[in-house]
């Protein structure tokens, strides 16, 4: 690999981006090099800067950033003082980028065949019925289903996972010399995921492109680079080859990302089964006006237990929050708390009733009103509740701080935007705390954090659930955070509960076959885990998986 | 050639005056309004200072004017320059102009004002329990604001007009209704997008009631879209106004106002070849109209450009 | 796949259906507008001082002494045949007063988008293309003061300048059905280029803003960068899709204008609908305020319908379903 050809150098790279009439700087002088058929790693969490980087080495920048310093060179050509018109030869000739949302990076308007011909007839590389025969062989190559017809469709008319694959066959039309994935599968569900991370490996491969692949996921980019670069705030923090970085990072940042996945709280004891559930959900079905979204949901919640309900976008487990909490009474069947029936709909629900169940939801930004005082959103829910009133609730409102680890002096009288999205959702759950309830739903509260941030979040979660004896629904995807803090597992698929058990008997096989597929798909941090898992299913299977998901 | 020198002299004077003024307010402002006024550009600063002058001139109209409203003098007609009691001349039947034309100020914008603030209370008032209460509320009043708005509100304010009379209360009502279908929509949108927030679902599973809900929830992040919308909602009434006054229709004598003013001026442009001064003297109330629209509309688009930007 | 869809065909005849109801609305509002008087409008109308037989004639015209129901459908049947009553003021029908004058009317916002549609889909296109320029402010504060101003201050000030000071047009549009069409539209061009002033600026505004909007989208970036060419990006990837936006820009600035056209005809006195509509309102003339009305809005209706069945037919989603 290091004999390769260098093929592009980026020098002290300084990027300032524009925000509240004011420049600051948002990349601080990075290094970067890439060679020949090498697939570079950008890594790091939300702010680090990977995207502005990555467009960066395009010689691009966004609306609202200017590079200020530093120097891209690519083959040769310096990328940051070239014309313009130079530019656009270079672009989507030599280098191609796929982007985040291909749903919204493909242009509604035409259909997706030809925009893939697009570049090649611009860039003189192909004529427009060489290029329509190209894309249908790189379509094959990607194993899209029916590579003959598919790019005669309009990109509303074809899902999401294979909209991004035929972006990949897009940025390939012109065969450049590297392509920038920008985070090419977060959109995406993890048994997608594998089809799309898959097929943009093997392309890469088969066409010696050199790559950068800007993500979030650590486990992502342990399949997809041959080198990582880990990034912080704009700042480089280290760089090495894949096996060595997940091996033995050096940095003690890079350390704490890797050791997020090994948090791991001592079993609880199983509940004694004459106890009575604090909720019972019992055969409930719900609807959307129409259309029937969930089917016979049946599961048991136990005092200081945590349920985790895992499914896809669209499988239902945010409903079934909504069918607990009363925002959706259901068709059918009916919710338990403490054998005693909760009345359907939450306006006909008592105060008490109301108090016993809260929810923490999975975006702060919007959980929050960010037009109300600390003291007020913990204040108001402490003063309905429990009558407290003046210094009482004060008092109160400030053990709570406490108890969510927040300073009551610093934060009392602040408004939610001056808060880190990790104190925002230690705000949510002390609001949900206020009102001393048994039972909290938590709707995604980790995926919209950071790492670290997440990290934090669960441990606390898990303190309270051991102090005060909460049950818990998880409500989550994502099964790295299931496999830490779960007792029982719900798995759900299209409004039904497909498998549902204690956690020790969901991680062991037998499974159910979604089960399986649901499992197996998670990246692990091992570098061979995907070319592994790919000879396990055999290459077919993955097509069959995608289009029994159609 | 001459006309274009006075324009640019105008366009330095104005330039020189909203950049004095802009400089003023940030010397004498505390800190948050320091970094408000900073960042504002030179229009905007232009109609805010026009905005204070106007607003001033209408309240202390009574100091100003050399005459009362509706003082009649045995001189009437007389042109600008005729008499030096009477800078800008006397009407027909003998009042004097620059007295009403101060006074059309006070009346124009007063009665624009409590219109938009009529206007605003209806709407906003429907727009938020629209959003906030849903289901039949919701449909009842939204479809009957589509069947109101399916008529131009031009066209409606005269049927009204017709059918109720002419007179100043009934066009401050009349307007006040038909304008209230736009808040209402723009109020309903607004509240429309707080509504779906979660931290408004978790007021609602807390089971707080609908005034709590409204005016602590959706109120405080609903202010900066209507008091732009306030700007805007009052150029529109005030245009209206005036182009009904201008049609006879709006503000009735004695009042003093400038669309009326207009239209029995009007005849005066055609001396403008030899009597320019007096040419301008319809154009004087006309401009008037449009200066403080203008002014408005400048901090208007101010304003809406700094919330997009803030958004990004 | 091809062709267009069921889901197309029954959102445009959805469309269609909701336009003739508010059609149908909108006439029941107009009728019972006026029926729905508090007291007696035969009394109102003609005063305090006025003698029983006199009222009880004016009743039997207006129809009051029939039931409601009755009335409504048999103004309705009439106007749809062309037959709007007859004039409280001079006696004659209603719709040989309007007839010449609409087409008039149709004639002044004719001429008046004729020039305004292109200059300001263009201008509004260019300013986009070269937003926050020294091109794009000015054309930011000329507009806003255009919008701002009151349309008979712009009439005044371009009767000042081209008919007084300059005498290139008249200042008092004297058309009439015997005119050859370049005296018309010269007599028309005053009136035509102050509503042109007016919406120029409106839909320039807008038209700029939509594509803006557009601009943003992430398919936009995209195209940039595969190396297209801002003029290709503008006119192959933006344009397609700003059709809808556009469309509906002309057709708002379209049903603004007939409510510009009011002030307009007063002021240059062009014999149009506009003016008799004023003149009606003055005295009262419920048959011929009525009928005014149900012109205009059922043109604005019709302009706003238009505007949403070629928005809908633009889409691609809708018009390639699934």
């Amino acid at each position: 690999m290091s004999e390769a050809e260098l093929l592009v150098t980026v020098r002290g790279l300084r990027i300032e981006g524009r925000s509240e009439d004011r420049w600051n700087e948002i990349v601080h002088g990075i290094d970067l090099d890439l060679h020949r058929g090498e697939v570079l790693g950008l890594i790091g969490e939300s702010g680090a800067g990977k995207s502005t980087i990555g467009l960066a080495c395009m010689g691009f920048t966004r609306d609202g950033c200017r590079i200020t310093d530093g120097t891209i060179e690519f083959d040769g050509i310096d990328l940051r003082n070239i014309s313009p018109a130079r530019r656009r030869r270079i672009l989507g000739r030599r280098i191609a980028y796929v982007a985040q949302s291909a749903a919204a990076s493909f242009n509604p308007a035409h259909k997706i065949i030809d925009q893939h011909t697009e570049g090649p007839m611009i860039h003189h590389v192909m004529s427009v019925a060489e290029s329509r025969a190209d894309a249908i062989e790189l379509y094959r190559r990607l194993r899209l289903p029916d590579p003959e017809h598919i790019g005669f469709r309009y990109p509303h008319q074809v899902s999401g996972g294979q909209l991004q694959r035929a972006m990949t066959a897009m940025a390939m039309s012109c065969r450049p010399d590297m392509i920038i994935f920008d985070e090419p599968t977060t959109a995406l569900d993890v048994t997608t995921q594998i089809e799309v991370l898959a097929a943009i490996r093997d392309i890469v491969e088969q066409y010696n492109t050199a790559a950068i692949y800007i993500t979030h996921d650590l486990a992502v980019v342990a399949q997809m680079a041959d080198r990582i670069k880990v990034l912080l705030r704009g700042d480089e923090v280290e760089e090495a080859d894949t096996r060595t970085m997940l091996a033995h990072p050096r940095e003690e940042y890079t350390k704490s990302l890797w050791a997020v996945r090994t948090f791991a709280p001592p079993p609880k004891p199983p509940a004694p089964p004459t106890e009575v559930p604090v909720i019972s959900v019992q055969n409930v079905s719900a609807s959307y006006g129409a259309a029937p979204v969930l089917f016979d949901v049946s599961f048991d919640i136990h005092k200081g237990r945590t349920v985790a309900v895992v499914g896809e976008s669209g499988s239902g487990k945010s409903t079934v929050a909504r069918c607990i909490t009363g925002l959706l009474p259901p068709t059918k069947g009916q919710i338990l708390h403490n054998g005693t029936p909760l009345p359907p709909d939450y306006r006909k629900r008592s105060r008490d009733q109301l108090r016993q169940a809260q929810m923490i939801y999975q975006m702060a930004d919007t959980a929050l009103n960010p037009k109300v005082r600390i003291s007020e959103i913990l204040g108001r829910p402490v003063q309905f509740y429990t009558g407290l009133r003046g210094a009482e609730r004060r008092r109160r409102v400030e053990a709570l701080l406490e108890q969510i680890e927040m300073e009551p002096s610093e934060f009392y009288n602040r408004f939610p935007p001056e808060l880190s999205g990790g104190q925002k959702q230690r705000i949510g759950i002390a609001r949900a705390l206020a009102a001393e309830p048994e039972f909290i739903i938590c709707d995604e509260v980790t995926s919209a954090l950071d790492q670290l941030v997440a990290e934090g979040i669960l441990k606390l979660l898990d303190r309270l659930q051991r102090e005060l004896g909460l049950a818990y629904m998880f409500i989550t995807h994502d099964l790295a955070t299931v496999r830490s803090i779960a007792d029982e597992v719900v798995v759900m698929k299209n409004g039904e509960v497909v498998e549902a058990g204690p956690k020790p008997e969901m991680f062991t096989p037998p499974h159910h076959p979604y089960t399986d597929l649901l499992l197996s798909s998670v990246p692990e941090m091992d570098p061979d885990w995907l070319t592994n898992l790919l000879k396990q299913r055999g290459v077919e299977n993955i097509g069959d998986a995608a289009s029994a998901r159609m | 050639m001459t006309t274009l020198l006075y324009i640019v002299g105008i366009l330095v004077v104005a330039a020189a005056a909203s950049w004095l003024f802009r400089a003023a307010l940030i010397a004498v402002l505390p800190r948050p309004g320091k970094l408000l006024f900073r960042t504002m550009p030179l229009v905007a600063s232009f109609g805010l200072l026009m905005i204070i002058i106007y607003v001033s001139a209408a309240l202390f109209a009574p100091v100003i004017a050399p005459y009362g409203e509706a003082e009649v003098f045995d001189k009437f007609n007389a042109l600008p320059g005729d008499d030096p009691r009477f800078l800008l001349g006397t009407d027909q039947i003998g009042r004097d102009l620059l007295t009403r034309l101060i006074y059309g100020g006070r009346n124009t914008i007063g009665i624009a004002f409590l219109t938009t603030v009529l206007a605003f209370l209806l709407g906003a008032i429907a727009g938020f329990l629209a959003a906030t209460v849903g289901g039949w509320l919701d449909q009842l009043l939204s479809r009957t604001v589509d069947a109101l708005m399916a008529i131009p509100q031009l066209i409606f304010a005269l049927l009204l007009i017709t059918i109720f009379g002419q007179s100043t209360i009934n066009m401050i009502l009349v307007i006040a209704v038909l304008d209230s279908t736009r808040v209402f929509r723009l109020s309903r949108a607004v509240a429309g997008n707080i509504v779906v927030m979660d931290y408004i679902e978790a007021a609602k599973l807390r089971g707080e009631g609908l005034g709590y809900l409204i005016f602590r929830e959706i109120l405080p992040n609903a202010t900066p879209p209507l008091i732009a919308e306030f700007g805007m909602r009052f150029c529109f009434v005030f245009l209206l106004i005036a182009a009904l006054s201008f049609l006879g229709l709006g503000i009735q004598p004695p009042l003093a106002d400038w669309g009326s003013m207009v239209r029995d001026l009007s005849q005066f442009i055609n001396y403008a070849v030899f009597a320019p001064l007096t040419a301008s003297l319809p154009l004087m109330a006309a401009g008037a109209i449009a200066l403080l629209t203008v002014s408005v509309n400048f901090v208007v688009d101010w304003m809406l450009h700094r919330a997009s930007g803030l958004k990004e | 796949m091809s062709g267009f869809g069921f889901d197309l065909l029954r959102l445009i005849a959805k469309r269609l259906g909701l336009g003739l109801i508010t059609l149908f609305v909108v006439s029941l509002i107009i009728f019972l507008a006026v029926n729905l008087l508090p007291g007696d409008f035969a009394q109102e109308i003609l005063g305090q001082g006025a003698t029983e037989e006199a009222v009880a004639a004016i009743r039997r015209e207006l129809g009051l002494d029939q039931p409601m129901v009755q009335r409504y459908l048999s103004w309705l049947g009439g106007a749809l045949q062309g037959d709007f009553g007859t004039s409280f003021g001079n006696k004659r029908p209603v719709a040989e007063l309007l007839g010449q004058r609409f087409l008039n009317t149709l004639f002044l916002a004719g001429v008046a988008a004729a020039i305004a549609v292109p200059l300001a889909v263009g201008l509004g296109v260019l300013a986009a293309l070269y937003r926050n320029s020294v091109f794009d402010r000015v054309a930011n504060v000329a507009t806003l003061t255009s919008i701002s101003s009151p349309e008979f201050f712009l009439a005044y000030i371009l009767i000042l300048f081209l008919a007084v000071v300059n005498p290139v047009f008249d200042s008092l549009s004297n058309v009439s059905p015997d005119l050859d069409f370049w005296t018309r539209l010269q007599r028309t061009m005053l009136p035509a280029l102050t509503l042109t002033l007016v919406v120029t600026a409106h839909m320039m505004r807008m038209t700029r803003a939509a594509i803006i909007n557009l601009l943003a989208s992430p398919y936009i970036e995209m195209a940039r960068l595969k190396g297209v060419s801002p003029a290709r990006v503008i006119v192959h990837h933006a344009l397609p899709n700003a059709l809808a936006p556009i469309i509906n820009v002309i057709a708002l600035n379209l049903a603004y204008l007939i409510t510009g056209v009011v002030v307009v005809e007063v002021v240059f006195v062009y014999p149009g609908v506009g003016q008799l509509f004023v003149d009606s309102v003055k005295i009262r003339d419920i048959p011929i305020v009525q009928a005014c009305c149900l012109i205009f809005a059922a043109t604005y209706i019709l302009l706003n319908l238009t505007a949403d069945v070629l928005s809908i037919l633009s889409n691609p989603r809708l018009r390639h379903p699934k």
